[in-house]
């Protein structure tokens, strides 16, 4: 148990745009109450947002580290605007806290100074790693679609070089970005004029087909999965391949809870079909699936047949 | 090289042949493998294939541009090393790349041979572009089909390298490299295996009131009636309900078309250089008409006369043309 | 470019099953000596099939009293008109104005663009189809006119008259 215990539980940056006032109320009790080392913070999806909550950043990190958790800042996965240029430019230039860097703009502003890799980033492989970290990668969250056998490679060649290595455990999939906003079409608005209605859906707009299955969610630019990924049972291979950090994204759920049965599970405090009964409660009917960590469409759920 | 060059898509030989004919300066095609982003059943190129079109396009003047632009999961780079150890052998002129283990590979090993960054690399900005050009020495960027005229002739400014815009084809609404649905519905990548809505998960049903539906891996994308024109089969392109869009909407986009032909004189003075044709899934007959119209039109156009394009809706999915995000932001 | 063509077999009489019951035996002869002689000029075109060699195509175009039954597998070719009561199961079935088809084999068409404007029906293994459709794309000249070319002058003018008739409609 003690390799399991050094592994880090992270929480991914808010993908959704939760009001100021609810992410205060956020991050106080995970400040407070969830077994997290480290926070990301900050707008990744769309820089409009930004200006809703930058001003409470400060109090926010600030919060967080009393806490006892580590925290980094997240750079936007798309950047075009000026806005956008400017907002990744000065992200680079802090020297502390650490940055994750989702965009090539934000590698060409940060040089060859430390830096996290994020999700946004494409380190599909060994190759792209170990580029990366001859310019000052020191951490990489691996792409949400690769399979276990390249976590595998990935994750030992990471390791090799000095770096963490970081894999999504939970919450909804990204699934693509685009520069039209989903949701302002949703509502007969183009992005420019949105008013920033994506605010009404906290876990995403949910997308059925026409014979009514639920498909996909929209949030803004980006179309997410509408299964939340569910890698409990998978975190003990993780940990094996060298996987360091395990990411949860938030959801519009008990993260505290969350975090805690995953913490339990990982030190062994709850057996993993334990954890996995009370994620299911705390999630409603939201479909869990784990088909990309096997090679398989990313909806899908596969049963474990060694259960870690 | 010449301004505003014709990069044309061949998914075969003969289309290659064909699209060299009808007077495409450039051609650009993959390997019968993952290491292109049109891995599609029965389509591409063999190395010795391969041969014979380097050798047919260089004897007519034309260039042969290589496609290695997905990104190798670990373990798999070998594959994506040969393809470029192959292809160098063989005399393609560039490498159109994404990864930056490729691009960094391609860099070291045959630093004589052109590289572009393909749109799947998704550099939407200067400082994006900068990375990859300094960085791996690109000459050529293909620029992610998001962006206004006046954003692209802004980014020219400040940028090292030559700007390739797509003016006809497929019209790609997610940021190019970073999408996953196909994956997330089929099990295989767009990214990692250079599949897109895979032949092999779709069925088209066509219904007793003439209306035909299609599905990709036993999800319904579309349904047709009987009267309105089809489009492909990708998720971007579907009929979804949302909440407040209770009848069923391209939530995404509808099934359409890019088409710059009215927008080439602007681009070309925003300081475009090179203008892709989207399709190397599409036929000869495709390729026929569409390089001899933009052939002709690129013509006219250098030679000061008003460009006369042919007409292509025909050959536009949905039947529908669009200038998305070209000529206002508004499409956003 | 809509086409009006009844093709629901069930409306299809009893008379016209014995039309086309006669019908096919009058062309299979000549099918079998086309699909030969392409195969024997093309052998590329078979590897680019890959896995469907051994897929079975019905090819039905709307306004012929038959369809067309393919199985392209080199080692044992097949394309034989069948009558449509009589076809059998299929892998893959394209359907379509017969001129239409032809012009698709020849890649004087786009399939993508015959399929969006509707006139180009596929069911069953789309990827059998989208191979098939990458493997005759691959093909430079004229399978139409190779074909008419074997039946001399005569099948030339055949060819002729047939563009020429659908053209005018």
């Amino acid at each position: 148990m003690a390799v399991r215990e050094m592994i880090k539980l992270t929480l991914g940056p808010i993908a959704y745009h939760w009001s100021a006032e609810r992410r205060r109320d956020f991050y106080a009790r995970i400040a407070d109450e969830a077994p997290i080392d480290e926070v990301y913070l900050g707008e990744v999806i769309c820089s409009k947002r930004a200006p809703f909550f930058e001003a409470d950043l400060p109090a926010t990190l600030e919060r967080l580290e009393r806490g006892g958790k580590t925290v980094i800042l997240s750079s936007l996965a798309e950047v075009m605007l000026k806005r956008e240029r400017k907002a990744t430019a000065d992200l680079a230039e802090l020297a502390s806290p650490e940055i994750e860097i989702n965009n090539a703009a934000g590698l060409y502003a940060r040089g060859d100074r430390p830096h996290r890799v994020g999700p946004f980033m494409n380190a599909y492989n060994e190759a792209a790693i170990a580029w990366m970290a001859s310019r000052g990668a020191t951490h990489v969250c691996l792409p949400g679609e690769l399979p276990a056998p390249s976590i595998d490679v990935a994750a030992q060649a990471a390791r090799a070089l000095g770096l963490g290595v970081e894999v999504q455990v939970f919450g909804r999939a990204s699934l693509a970005v685009s520069a039209r906003c989903y949701h302002a079409r949703a509502h007969h608005r183009t992005k420019d004029n949105c008013q920033f209605v994506c605010e009404e859906d906290p876990d995403g707009m949910p997308l059925r087909t026409s014979d009514d299955r639920p498909i996909l969610r929209v949030n803004g630019i980006q179309t997410q999965s509408e299964s939340y990924i569910d890698l409990l049972p998978e975190m003990g291979r993780l940990i094996a391949d060298g996987v360091t950090h395990l990411r949860l994204m938030p959801q519009a759920v008990d993260m505290v809870a969350v975090a805690g049965l995953y913490r339990e599970a990982l030190d062994g405090r709850q057996t993993v079909a334990a954890a996995e009964e009370g994620l299911r409660a705390l999630c409603g009917n939201v479909a869990f699936s784990n088909g990309f960590y096997h090679g398989a469409a990313g909806y899908r759920r596969i049963a474990n047949a060694v259960p870690a | 090289m010449s301004l505003a060059e014709l990069i044309c898509p061949a998914g075969t030989p003969a289309a290659l042949r064909t699209a060299v004919d009808a007077g495409a300066d450039a051609v650009y095609c993959g390997f019968q493998d993952a290491t292109n982003a049109r891995n599609f059943p029965g389509l591409n190129f063999t190395p010795e294939e391969l041969a014979e079109a380097v050798a047919y396009a260089h004897a007519k003047g034309a260039k042969v541009l290589l496609a290695l632009n997905t990104y190798p999961p670990a373990g798999k780079v070998d594959l994506w090393r040969q393809a470029a150890d192959t292809g160098a052998r063989l005399g393609v002129d560039a490498f159109i790349v994404a990864d930056m283990g490729v691009a960094d590979y391609i860099a070291r090993t045959h630093p004589g041979i052109r590289l572009h960054l393909s749109v799947q690399a998704a550099a939407s900005s200067p400082e994006a572009i900068r990375y990859y050009c300094e960085n791996f020495g690109v000459k050529r960027v293909v620029l992610p089909r998001i962006l206004t005229i006046p954003e692209i002739r802004q980014i020219r400014k400040e940028i090292p390298c030559e700007i390739e815009t797509f003016i006809f084809g497929n019209h790609g609404l997610m940021v190019e490299g970073r999408c996953s649905l196909t994956n997330y519905l089929t099990g295989q990548s767009t990214n990692m295996d250079g599949v897109c809505s895979p032949a092999s998960d779709v069925e088209y049903a066509r219904h007793a009131d003439g209306s035909m539906s299609s599905q990709l891996a036993g999800f319904t994308i579309d349904c047709f009636g009987a009267e309105e024109k089809a489009g492909y089969p990708t998720i971007c392109k579907g009929r979804y309900t949302a909440p407040h869009r209770p009848k069923g909407y391209y939530a995404f986009e509808e099934p359409i078309s890019l088409n710059l032909s009215q927008l080439l004189p602007e681009l070309i003075d925003a300081g475009v250089h090179a203008f892709k044709i989207e399709g190397r899934q599409r036929s000869k007959s495709y390729v026929r008409g569409v390089v001899t119209a933009f052939r002709k039109a690129v013509d006219d156009i250098r030679a000061g006369r008003p460009a006369n394009m042919a007409d292509l809706v025909a050959l536009t999915e949905g039947q529908k043309q669009t200038q998305g995000a070209f000529e206002t932001k508004k499409w956003r | 470019m809509s086409s009006t063509v009844d093709t629901n077999p069930r409306n299809r009489t009893i008379g016209g099953a014995v039309v086309s019951r006669l019908a096919c035996a009058a062309v299979q002869p000549i099918l079998s000596r086309v699909v030969r002689r392409v195969a024997a000029r093309h052998p590329s075109l078979f590897a680019r099939l890959g896995p469907h060699q051994s897929t079975d195509f019905l090819i039905d175009p709307i306004e012929l009293p038959f369809a067309l039954h393919l199985r392209p597998d080199p080692k044992a070719l097949v394309f034989r008109a069948v009558p449509r009561d009589a076809a059998p199961k299929a892998g893959a079935v394209i359907r379509g104005r017969f001129l239409l088809l032809l012009e698709l084999m020849d890649s004087e068409e786009d399939g993508d663009a015959a399929f969006f404007s509707r006139d180009l029906e596929v069911a069953g293994d789309t990827e059998a189809v989208v191979r098939l459709r990458n493997a005759l794309d691959d093909v430079d000249g004229s399978i139409a006119e190779e074909a008419a070319a074997m039946f001399g002058p005569p099948g030339k003018a055949i060819l002729a008259r047939l563009r020429r008739a659908y053209s005018e409609t």
